[in-house]
This record gives C-alpha cells, structure tokens and sequence, in this order.
C-alpha cells in the first residue's frame, strides 16, 4: 500500500545463506539512514536445498505492514539454477532489477523491461579465498554495484563485523571482488 | 543501543536485562530460538541464571511455580499447544499468586496441525487470571517483558506477553536495547513477600474450605470464594498499577506511553479498526490510504487484554460510527473474543452505539494481504456496501 518502500526479494536455497545477506543489507542500510528496515524470512518448513526467499522492506521511515512483498523492485538470485525452478521474478515492478549469481553471459537473461546484473559470484568467492559454495557475501557486493542504495564501504565494514570469526576479510574481499565484476544489461 | 534482530532475540534480551533467576522451557515452534538464546546466555556466563531443561511444557511452568514460590524471578515461553499443555499450571500460578512472566510466540492450535501464526492459544488462556498484553513489534516485546517482570511482582499476578509467531518471532527489525544499569534502576531484584524456606516449613494452597475457617492460632483463613475475590480485585487494581509501571518506564527510558490501547488516527475517526498485535500496525497504511481517499478512518490496538480496560477502550471509540474488529481468534459458534469484549464495554460506557462489524482472518498463517484489509475495512466504513453484523471471514477459499 506504501508506495515509497523500497522492496527486495532475495531467493536462495535453504543452507545458503540469503538470510544472512538480506540481514546484512539491512543492517548497513539502517546504518546509511535508513529508519524502517524489515527483513521477513519465508516461514515454517524450510530443508537445506530447497528453494526459499526472503523479504527485505527498506524505507527512510518506521515500517509497520510486515507482509511479505508482492512486487518487489529488486530481485536477487544466489543461484542461476533456481531460475528454472521457481518464477523468480514475479511480481516484480515494470522497471526493476534482477541480481543473479551465474556463470553465464549477462546477454543471456531477458525480464521483460527489467535491468539485470550478473556476477560469477561462486567463481570469484572461491577466488577471495572462500570455500566453495559460499555466496552470501559476494552476491551483496553485486547488489550494491546495482542498485546503488548503500555505498560500497558500509557495506564492506557491516559484512566484517557480521562474519567475526569466520573469515571476515575473505568474506569483505569477495564483496569487493563480486562489485568490481558485476556486469549490467537487461532490458 | 540499536540493533536489528528478531522478536525472539528482542524477548530473550528483555528476560536477560530483567534478571530473571529461573528459566524452564520446552521448545516448540515458534517459540524456540527465545529459550535457545537463553540457554547460550546462561551457557556463556553473560547471564546469572539456572536452566532447567524439562520434558514437557506442563514441567516447565511446574518448575518456575515452585522457583518463583522459593523467591525466585522466573520466566517461561512457548507456543499454540505447549501453552494448552500447560493449562493446568496456568491456572495454578494465577491462584498462587506467583508474579510469573511467560512470553507466548502465539501460534494456531491443532487440530489439524499447524505450526503458523494467530491467536487462538493466547485467547484461549483468557480466563486463567493471568494478565495478558500484545506487543507490536520488536521495541514493545523487549520493553513489555521488562514492565511485565515489574507490574506482576507489584500485583502478584502473572504476566503473558504475547506477540506474533514468525511475523514477530522471525522477523528482523531494529530495536533499542535499554541499558542495563537502567534497567537495573527501574526493576530492583525481587522481595518476594513470603517464599518456601526449607528452615522454615510451610504449605501454601492445600485445600481450602467453602467457607473461612480460624487456624490453630485462631486467626481467620479465608475461604477458596474470598481469595478468587482478592484475585479478581487485584486484576482490575492491575489497570491502575500498569499505568504507574509505565509512567516510571517513561520517565527512566523515554518511551512508551500507551500501555492499553495505542490509538492512530482516531480522534476524528468515523470508523475504527480494533485488533491485536502485529495486525494493527498493518492495518495503519491501511487507515492512511482511507484517509486519503477521504474516510475518516482509524486504528486502536489493544495493547492490555486483561485485565479489560474497558473504560478506556470504550472512551477511545467514544463518537465513531463503527468499530470494525479483526481478530486472529475464535469463540466457536459465537463470534471473536475480543468483539464480545468491545460489544460488552459498548454496551456499558458508551454513549452512542456504533456498529460493530466482526471479522475473522489469519487463521494458521493463512496470509493477510493489506488489500484484504482495505477492501474489507472499506466495506466496513459503508454499511450499506455489504457488511453486516454477522462475523465475516477473511481469505477464505476453496469453500
């Protein structure tokens, strides 16, 4: 009902840890003045693997509708393949933004009217010195690249404090990379 | 301190700040990541208190009757049917007098199972003689849980603080954490004014006679009906005393304020929406784009449940033409709870009688769009349009 939320779907598979990036997203956003942040977990009986989303509602002021957001702005996708599993992009507004970690060609995705941002997030966490697998903090320099809503070093310091103890300068290191290799098309 | 974190966490770093002594839990969704952020605070030594792991819900409030009974601040949790579990108990601690603080991740009730959100295990527990108050989001669960330990033990009643499963529990948001050393000030440990003392042997609540009987030292006993008298006497005296916990609570953290009902829009209000929890504060983008559109419309939440203030519930919706109540709760083969609650304190302090339109909604999760709301609240605000005095359901399919 709020048109001036700004809202943002993140889809993982559970293990992942898409929570953890949409929580991490919020924080630093909250820390750049954003006063209404809201992070919505899909609810009840997730298993490692499969498919789930989380919503992140992000406005300058206090957020009081929690309901889970039907038409995002922003769509973020920590895995390419759960594009042929799930209908990641609906409800997503005319001109919105779709995140994917994948190894294809950014030349390769079309969402109608939509721009889309595409990193090798696997590839270039591994590269920061990251197990393989672990997306959750490269996918959010990517975000940052695209949407432009928080700056890069806000971004870079919260995910250092998030990760005390496992890995946080591997972790800030494949942000940083992600952002620097994010490549935009789309529409 | 700010900090974004679930209602859970929000809970169980209210329960820490209170210094609660005692904690005895059974998990049970949603309830469990509050008693698990317990244990590991207890576990790392951050909080001075003792777990003891139960096996069942029943155990668990056993166990905080007998500590708070000892002198010990005790506290509980959980959720839907470890609450029904606990029913006998419940009603026990009420009786005893036992300042308890017991969080509730309200939850539906089987069956058939369901593991979502609403409020049918809370209502469900009205009439134990337990007070019970709904938070809204995360800053009222950590802040209620804080009051909560104050008001019981000055009224010697307990307390259930009730907020949202999974839309509350399992959502982040930001919050301020109060200060310890400020807390500290505001909830001084508890002086129980009697505890069991094995030096000293007692029976507390064996059985009571009918009628008041003189003990072995000729003093009078009272019988079982005066002390559910001073029970219920003491309930009502509860409305008075939250609003001097909260004035204190004001005064040391600067905040709060609404510690029955917190109105939105409603001063001019031609129609008002009136629920519980979470719910009100979707229902305020709701009033606003009514607003905009010209109705006057408006939302009370109710904050105090019971004891009712329905004083000043009926007060708050002095002058509207309608009142449209969403609940989360069935009385089956009746209507919701809290209209019966809102009708009954119409009926005896208003002036006017608005309308009252009822409906029924989010039953076991089922999804509460805000374009469900509006329309309804909409339809509501023109009684012509449709709605009428029957209790109508929300979301419903398939039927």
């Amino acid at each position: 009902m709020k048109s001036d939320n700004i809202e943002i779907r993140w889809h993982g598979r559970g293990g992942q840890g898409a929570i953890t990036a949409a929580k991490i997203v919020a924080k630093a956003m909250f820390t750049s003045g954003y006063t209404g942040v809201v992070m919505v977990p899909t609810f009840g009986t997730e298993r490692r693997g499969a498919p789930v989303f989380t919503s992140l509602k992000v406005s300058r002021e206090k957020i009081y509708d929690l309901s889970p957001s039907k038409e995002p702005d922003i769509v973020v996708v920590l895995d390419h393949l759960l594009l042929e599993e799930e209908d990641i992009t609906q409800g997503l507004k005319h001109d919105g933004l779709v995140v994917i970690n994948s190894p294809l060609a950014v030349r390769s995705y079309r969402f109608n009217g939509s721009r889309v941002a595409v990193a090798d997030v696997t590839d270039l966490s591994v590269k920061a010195g990251l197990p393989q697998g672990m997306v959750n903090s490269g996918i959010i320099g990517s975000f940052a690249r695209a949407a432009g809503l928080v700056e890069l070093d806000v971004l870079l310091k919260t995910i250092e404090d998030e990760f005390i103890g496992r890995k946080p300068g591997e972790n800030s290191r494949a942000a940083q990379l992600c952002y620097e290799n994010t490549i935009m098309g789309g529409l | 301190m700010q900090i974004i974190e679930t209602g859970n966490t929000a809970a169980a770093l209210g329960v820490k700040l209170a210094r609660a002594q005692v904690i005895a839990a059974y998990p049970i969704t949603p309830q469990t990541p509050l008693t698990e952020k317990l244990s590991e605070f207890i576990e790392s030594g951050e909080m001075q208190a003792e777990y003891i792991p139960v096996e069942s819900e029943h155990s668990a409030l056993a166990i905080c009757i007998a500590a708070t009974s000892a002198g010990a601040r005790s506290f509980t949790a959980t959720s839907s049917n470890g609450l029904l579990y606990m029913h006998e108990q419940i009603q026990w601690a009420a009786g005893a007098r036992l300042p308890l603080v017991m969080c509730v991740a309200n939850r539906g009730v089987g069956a058939p199972w369901t593991i979502w959100n609403d409020h049918q295990d809370s209502i469900s527990q009205r009439d134990t003689g337990w007070i019970q108050i709904y938070a809204n989001d995360h800053q009222q669960i950590i802040d209620s849980v804080i009051k909560a330990f104050c008001l019981a033990e000055e009224v010697m009643v307990p307390v259930m603080i009730c907020y949202d499963g999974y839309i509350l529990s399992h959502t982040h948001m930001p919050f301020d954490v109060p200060d310890s050393e400020k807390v500290d000030a505001f909830l001084p440990p508890y002086r129980p004014p009697y505890a069991l003392d094995p030096a000293d042997p007692s029976n507390l609540n064996t059985v009571t006679m009918p009628d008041g009987r003189a003990d072995v030292r000729g003093d009078i006993s009272l019988g079982y009906m005066e002390i559910r008298h001073l029970l219920q006497r003491d309930m009502i005296e509860a409305v008075p005393a939250l609003e001097r916990v909260e004035e204190r609570f004001q005064s040391v953290f600067g905040r709060g304020g609404n510690p029955y009902v917190e109105p939105y829009r409603c001063d001019d209000a031609d129609y008002i929406a009136v629920s519980l929890g979470s719910l009100s504060y979707q229902l305020h983008d709701v009033v606003d784009t009514l607003r905009d559109e010209g109705v006057r419309a408006g939302v009370l939440s109710v904050h105090l449940y019971r004891p009712f203030p329905d004083r000043i519930i009926a007060e708050a919706l002095n002058g509207c033409s309608g009142v449209v109540v969403f609940e989360k709760a069935l009385s089956y083969g009746y209507q919701g709870p809290l209209c019966s609650d809102i009708k009954s304190a119409l009926y005896r302090h208003a002036e006017g009688r608005p309308f009252v339109t009822n409906y029924i909604l989010g039953l076991g999760g089922r999804e509460i769009t805000t374009q469900d709301l509006y329309e309804a609240l909409k339809a509501s605000c023109f009684p012509d349009g449709g709605a009428g005095e029957e209790t109508r359901w929300i979301g419903l399919r398939f039927l």
